[in-house]
């Protein structure tokens, strides 16, 4: 039986090395300085275009909050998932609830990296995997732009997560798969200005692959379907398909798109729905050339077929 | 007077019948009012001229759209099920859904009761008409595959 027991010897130094490795592999990493001294001073009134691109209030502000209410950054909305449901805390300028208290450090320590200022991963139900793409600078003026918002006091309810996705430390290991802050569409080096631009707005600030791309079963993004449609992740239904594959975009132009993200309006003229309400009403607010930019970004991905399931028939 | 009588009750049934799909006549109205507001829409952003008596005409056939449209008889229990993307809060939140149209009604009213005199004025009409389309879609709809 010797060998019996050099194999229980051997599975128990192998899994000491492994759980010790995956205890390193999965430590929380601050950004260092190089990224930090890119931060500079901050400008508010750039910010707020960020803040837009970013959609900080569809998940932050109070759920249902319409006009104003939506710069109330106090969190709570419910996003019931396969994992469990998430819970987006207060971002007000709270000190004690909020961020109030927060350096221009620990924002960008959670955008673009996905730790808190106490050394904790975040979840990336906070899609910092998209906002990792993003330019520091333009992380320094949104912090500039979130400054000039109300304090609101009032903590969100915790999330509540199932076994094993309620241990942080775990995220660490996916962030080594799907964390990455390079482009998702290799643009060719000819293609024009726009493109460019609204490949930083759709894949960076915009996030728009997080609920447009379908996800594997580890929660991260399938690159090999960018923005091809997916299941739902909070509820019923499904997210359209925003490449022109079958089933996308094809027949939309340019304008089409531009026009669909200031009015809300389909080429039909059927309306924006669900959750695109908000983020709709959100890029209302940036600019013609932006939305423009968005809409050239689009037509210049690679098409894909659907990627959720065909609708089952009428039973 | 028998034979009327049948008659009379065969032909009210046939009636009822053909109304008898609330899914298909709901999404009938949906679409004749998306076609309503998407010519209102081409004015409002200068593809189509501004012709003050031509909108009126098209703001009114939106007024009848929407007031064809009962909740009650439209979104019966159990019309939730089959080709349609009518949203379970619907029938969850009856009070909710019927304040939102309730909103887009007398936002399509007001429209009525003062015509629009130029293109600017139509504009700020069709954005507060086209934000009741999203608010109940963004609720009340489930988009699928």
């Amino acid at each position: 039986m010797a060998w019996l027991k050099k194999l229980a010897g051997a599975a128990i130094v192998l899994g000491g090395v492994g759980a010790a490795g995956g205890w390193l592999l999965s430590a929380p990493v601050k950004l260092d300085a190089a990224v930090l001294t890119q931060l500079g001073p901050g400008d508010a009134s750039k910010g707020k275009r960020i803040f837009y691109a970013g959609g900080c209030t569809s998940c932050h502000a109070k759920p249902g909050s319409q006009g104003d209410a939506r710069l109330q950054l106090v969190g709570g909305l419910q996003l019931k998932t396969p994992f469990g449901t998430f819970v987006p805390p207060n971002i007000s300028q709270d000190p004690k609830d909020g961020i109030g208290a927060w350096s221009v450090d620990d924002l960008a320590n959670a955008m673009l990296n996905g730790v808190s200022p106490s050394g904790e991963h975040l979840y990336p139900a906070f899609p910092y995997p998209s906002y990792a793409r993003m330019k520091p600078s333009d992380i320094a003026d949104l912090y500039a732009f979130l400054k000039t918002l109300p304090a609101v006091a009032g903590k969100a309810p915790d999330n509540s997560l199932g076994f094993p996705f309620n241990i942080r430390r775990g995220i660490g290991l996916w962030k080594r798969l799907y964390l990455d802050n390079q482009p998702v569409v290799a643009l060719a080096s000819s293609a024009p200005d726009p493109a460019v631009a609204g490949r930083y707005l759709v894949e960076g600030p915009g996030h728009c692959g997080e609920c447009h791309t379908p996800r594997d079963f580890a929660g991260g993004t399938k690159k090999g379907e960018w923005l091809a449609g997916a299941v739902a992740a909070d509820g019923p239904g499904i997210v359209p398909n925003i490449t022109s594959g079958k089933g996308g975009l094809a027949s939309w132009s340019e304008a089409d798109i531009a026009n669909y993200l200031e009015t809300g309006f389909t080429p039909n003229f059927d309306s924006v729905g669900g959750a695109m309400v908000d983020v709709q009403r959100n890029m209302a607010e940036l600019t013609a050339g932006d939305r423009a930019a968005i809409a050239a970004y689009l037509k210049a991905v690679p098409p894909h077929p659907n990627g959720y399931p065909a609708r089952k028939p009428a039973s | 007077m028998r034979k009327l009588v049948v008659a009379i009750s065969m032909l009210a049934f046939a009636g009822s019948a053909a109304f008898a799909d609330p899914i298909i006549d709901r999404q009938a109205l949906m679409k004749e009012r998306g076609k309503i507001v998407g010519g209102l829409a081409k004015v409002a952003k200068g593809e189509d001229a501004f012709d003050a008596g031509a909108v009126l005409t098209q703001l009114q056939a939106l007024q009848a759209n929407a007031e064809k449209f009962d909740v009650d008889a439209l979104f019966p229990k159990g019309s939730d099920v089959g080709d349609t993307t009518a949203g379970p809060k619907i029938w969850e939140d009856t009070v909710g859904f019927k304040a939102v149209e309730d909103k887009y009604l007398s936002n399509v009213k007001a429209a009525v009761a003062a015509p629009p005199a130029d293109v600017d004025a139509l504009k700020a009409q069709v954005g507060a008409i086209g934000s009741d389309c999203g608010t109940c879609h963004q609720g009340y709809r489930v988009k699928k595959g």
